[in-house]
This record gives structure tokens, sequence and C-alpha cells, in this order.
């Protein structure tokens, strides 16, 4: 059953609509919402959004409860290739919880958390941007970790970050279903503008996984990997100097020690190297600078270092 | 005057962005003024550099306090007004949510974090601010309510109204809190556009500094008379919202006292032309903003009335 969960009248003839699928089968009504597309230029979710949704389709007799599919919270982002809210300027993700009687993004907001609310657990899917690829993670804040990691643990990421909270966080859609009592994770995976059809299916494994361990899912599962957790290691950041192009000389997900080259970040007008860049730490590279052209400041990569005393995994 | 490069940032395929500061007088960091931080900010950079031709006039005639310096930094992000975009044009990063900036951070954060390294310290910090969405304002000075500037200080600048708000979440990382955290007394001045000159507004918002600076016995300057400053909690404002969506009309001005029930606006059906919606006033007081755009969608705050 297709719904219409917000929606909101656009000047000229048009109204923005907000939209999910439930896909219901049997007494329980437990229920697993999955997010995505919050952020117009993150289509992973896409496709993951689909391929949940026909497999259950395809195997509706094995699913015991309620999954609610909402493929695009920012539709008109996806529609026209813009990450915010166009026409705003606005991350979506910053406003959060939103409001009954505030302008018409903060009631759409409002509306979709209100929707939510109440779901055992929620899937947010997001990709990155269109500078960085990451492999499949899911991060949380050290506070919601107690309650958010045995979950994060069945779905199959290669990673959970445990991360500081900032105070911006507070305006993002995770925090505010988190806060109101709806377990919700953040996942991050792959490329934005870019869907890559391995990453996907690897998600989806794990939210099936997920759904069998809710009690929800009788049908068969593909075995999940043992996932890296942040607790207890660091994470460095390897940042441009310079400016110029950055061209990597490692692959993503691979192992480096500290002083390692990574990359180059050469200049095409004078053909010189303009900053050789290397490992600030031990770890695996996490994350990957996609986009070539930085500025100084411009993050190239993310290295998870090993667990404290040893490099074991 | 001096002019300094007060930070540089080099660019792929650009000339260096070059953050220009103009210092006047010399001695206790008395006053920063800061313009465009955004890629529209047009008036705030046109105003601050009305503010440099006054200053220079002043510091000839000696009408600079003894012991006092001022810091003019006209436009931060020209980058992005070049371009026509309104945030960092790499990554639509916003500098304005990225104080106090971090050295080793991403490109914005550094930028944030070379500028405020050389306008933390001073005594005042006035912002020329904007506003997100297309309106005009009546001219005006904010501040947020962190504790820490007195908010009878609003008055020095003489403009109709002061208006106090509590910070949100997202400003703990604006320039204006992040001032008042490293002790400088910080106002928000806004001087109705942003991405066109108005010439009345910016001569409102210039003597409104000159006035406050010489309120302050930081310069000597002879500046029309200003208002007796009313003081409003900025939770006390009405919004006033639309209730439809099509082709907006004001039919008030900003500034206008308007009661209850007072018409300010019609919302028309883009296609047949049919009046779909009266915007009427739900209080009584004084327009301090309205909307400015041809189209407008439903649930859009297009007038703000102080009671």
């Amino acid at each position: 059953m297709i719904e219409t969960i917000a929606t909101a009248a656009l000047a000229v003839n048009e109204n923005l609509n907000i939209q999910k699928r439930r896909i219901q089968n049997g007494k329980s009504k437990k229920r697993l919402s999955l997010v995505t597309g919050t952020h117009g230029d993150e289509l992973e979710g896409q496709y993951l959004a689909y391929i949940v949704g026909s497999y259950l389709d395809e195997h509706i007799d094995r699913l015991d409860g309620i999954v609610d599919i909402y493929p695009a919270l920012n539709p008109m982002g996806i529609d026209s290739i813009t990450r915010g809210v166009p026409m705003f300027d606005l991350d979506m993700n910053r406003v959060f919880p939103g409001s009954k009687d505030g302008t018409m993004i903060e009631m759409i907001c409002s509306m979709i958390v209100d929707d939510i609310v109440g779901s055992d657990v929620c899937i947010d899917v997001h990709s990155s941007n269109i500078f960085l690829q990451e492999i499949p993670q899911i991060r949380m804040s050290v506070p919601t970790a107690p309650v958010l990691l045995p979950y994060a643990k069945m779905m199959n990421v290669d990673f959970i970050w445990v991360h500081d909270a900032a105070t911006v966080l507070e305006s993002t859609l995770a925090h505010t279903l988190n806060t109101r009592g709806t377990k919700t994770l953040v996942v991050e995976m792959g490329v934005g503008m870019r869907i890559t059809k391995e990453y996907c299916k690897q998600l989806f494994d794990g939210i099936f996984n997920l759904l069998k361990e809710l009690g929800m899912w009788s049908g068969e599962t593909a075995p999940v990997r043992e996932t890296i957790v942040s607790e207890g290691r660091e994470v460095g950041f390897v940042n441009s100097d310079a400016a110029g192009i950055f061209v990597p000389c490692v692959s993503f997900g691979e192992t480096v020690e500290k002083g390692n080259h990574i990359g180059d970040v050469v200049d095409p007008l004078s053909s010189k190297i303009v900053e050789k860049v290397d490992a600030v730490c031990d770890g695996m590279i996490f994350t990957l600078r996609e986009y070539p052209v930085v500025y100084g400041g411009s993050l190239l990569a993310r290295i998870l270092q090993p667990a404290s005393g040893g490099t074991e995994e | 005057m001096k002019k300094k490069i007060l930070y540089s940032l080099r660019s792929p395929y650009r000339e260096q962005l070059d953050v220009i500061g103009f210092r006047f007088g010399h001695g206790k960091k008395s006053a920063a003024i800061v313009g465009a931080m955004r890629g529209n900010e047009v008036q705030q950079m046109y105003v601050c550099s009305r503010m440099v031709q006054e200053l220079k006039k002043l510091e000839a005639k000696g009408l600079i306090a003894e012991n006092n310096e001022i810091m003019v930094i006209p436009c931060i992000n020209y980058y992005s007004m070049n371009i026509g975009k309104r945030f960092w044009a790499m990554d639509n990063t916003d500098i304005n949510r990225m104080f106090p900036g971090y050295c080793q951070g991403e490109t914005t954060q550094r930028i944030a974090d070379g500028v405020f390294s050389k306008i933390q310290g001073y005594e005042f910090g006035i912002q020329l601010a904007s506003f997100y969405q297309q309106g005009n304002f009546l001219p005006h000075v904010k501040m947020m309510n962190t504790g820490f500037t007195s908010p009878e200080l609003l008055k020095n600048f003489g403009l109709q109204f002061g208006i106090i708000r509590k910070p949100r979440p997202y400003d703990t990382t604006t320039l204006n809190y992040n001032w008042q955290v490293w002790e400088t007394k910080a106002f928000s001045v806004y001087a109705n556009a942003t991405d066109v000159i108005d010439e009345n507004a910016a001569d409102e918002a210039v003597y409104a500094i000159l006035r406050f600076l010489d309120k302050q016995g930081i310069i000597t300057a002879n500046t029309p008379p200003g208002y007796i400053t009313k003081l409003i909690d900025e939770s006390k404002t009405k919004q006033i919202r639309s209730e439809a969506a099509g082709v907006f009309k004001s039919c008030i001005e900003i500034g206008k006292r308007v009661e209850r029930g007072d018409i300010l606006g019609t919302i028309s059906d883009p296609f047949d032309g049919e009046t779909v919606s009266e915007i009427r006033s739900t209080v009584s007081g004084t327009v301090y903003f309205e909307y400015f755009a041809p189209l407008i969608n439903s649930n859009t705050v297009c007038f703000k009335i102080i009671k």
C-alpha cells in the first residue's frame, strides 16, 4: 500500500508529497522502517529500497509484521540532483524534529517523524556525498551505543563507528527518533550520485538478518560478517594541506602503516606534485576521497587504527 | 588606515583567496565589524565598504579615540560571490556554521579559524547579518542571549527595534555565538536587503554602527538622531504564514502598524488568477518583515509582526 505521509502545496500547480510503501503480512505488529533519500545526491538507498521491496513482494508469506519503505524523504532534491532541499538551501537532516507550526520544511519533517515513531527499528540509509567513498558502516553516538550496538551488529556492515556526539547532530532524523524511543541505525555506504550494487546486496542481507532476529522473517538469510567496532580505537583523519588534484595510490579498504604513501596532490598546470600524502597512523582506510579536486583542508581519507595493544583484528 | 591580508587560501584553479581587513586607529582592540560570509550578502559587504569610507574620514580628522583599534572585514567569501553561489562553492558548506573553526580541519573550518583568530579579543563584535529567506526587513539589531552581552547595549545603535533571541542548537557554530564565548560583546545588524543594495537601509545601518561606536567612546561622530530603541524578545513576535501557494502580493509596507484582522497580502492561483487566500494579521503591531518574491509555497513565513 502506497501512502502519502506528508504533503505541502508548491507555488505552481504541484504538491510536495512524501510517500511510503507499507508491506505487511501475518499477525505481528512489529515494524521495521527503511528510510532514505534525505540528501538528494545520495542514491545507494534507492536501489536498496527497490531490492528489499521486490524480494518481500516475491516472498510475502515469510514476513510476519510490517516493513515500511520511505525511499525519498527529499524527493525534490533527488529529482534535481540537489543535496539539500531545493529553493531553501537547507540540509534536511539539520531540520529535524521540525515543527507542526513551522515553515514548510519544518512541517514536513515533523510529519515524517510522527509517521516513523513507533517502529521497532528504523534504518536510515545515507551514501556519503560526492566527495568521499565509504565502506558500509553504521554510525552512532556514544550515548546511544548501549541500545543500538546489538542491532547494528546484525546488519552485515564492515564497521560500526561509535563517535562523540556533536551539538549539530541534535537536528538529525536519527537523533530525533532515538530520543523518542525508536531505535534508529544510520548507515553510510558507497559514494554520492552512484549505486554500488555489492554494497546494496550486503546491506540487503543485513536487513533480512535483522528481520529474522526480530522474529519478522522466516525465509532464508545469508550469513553476516563479523563487524569491526570503533570503540577503543582512534580514527585518523587525513586532510589535504595543498590545493590541486588528489590521486590516491592505495585502495579503498586497504590496511596501511603510519607514514605509508597513500597518494599525491598534483598541480596540472605546473605538472608538479604539490603535496605527498602519507598515512597519519596505522590502520584500515575506511573513507577515501572520490572527487579529485581539493583545497587545503579537504578530507582525503579516514583511517581506523587497530585496537590498542596490537594490530590483530 | 591599514589594509591587511588576514587569511589566505590557495585554490587549484583561481587566484588565491585573500580575506582583507581594514584597520583603523591603534591600541586596544575595541570593535570588529564583519560583512559578507555568504556569496549573496552584497548589501552586507556594501555597508562595510561604507563603514571603511566613514572611518577613513574620521581617522583623518583625528576622531578615533586614543588607544582604540577598529577592524572592518567587508567580505570573507568573495569566491562564492564572484560565481553566484551562496555557500562555499566546492562543498556547499556555510562559513557561518564553522566557527570557531579548526586549523587542521576541512576547508571552511580552516577559513573560519583563520579569520576568527584575527577578530577575537575585540571588546565589541558587529556582524552584518542576512536572513535565509527572501524578504525585506526593518533595519534592526539582534543579539543572542547567552548571558554575556547586556541587552541594554542594543539601545546604543538607535535603531527602531533591538531583538533578543535564545540560541538554538545550530547557533553554537556561528560567529556571533563564538564571539561571545571568547568574551566579545556581539551584535547582528540587519540592513534589510541581501543580494541587492538598498541605499536607505545601508545609510541606517552605517549611522547605527557609527552611533554605537560613538556611544562607546571609540569614535566621535555626528550622526542623525536615532530611535529610542524598543527591546523585544523574539519569542514575543508573531510570524504569519501562508495558508496556500501561488502568486504572492503584499498589501503592506514594512514599518507600518496594522490591526488584528487587517489584510497583509493575497495569494492568487498562478493560472487563473483567482484569489486563493487572504493573509490577515492575527495580532496588532508593527510589520518588521515581509516576504519578497512573486511565488510562494504553503506554510512560508510571509510577515513578522512586533506586537
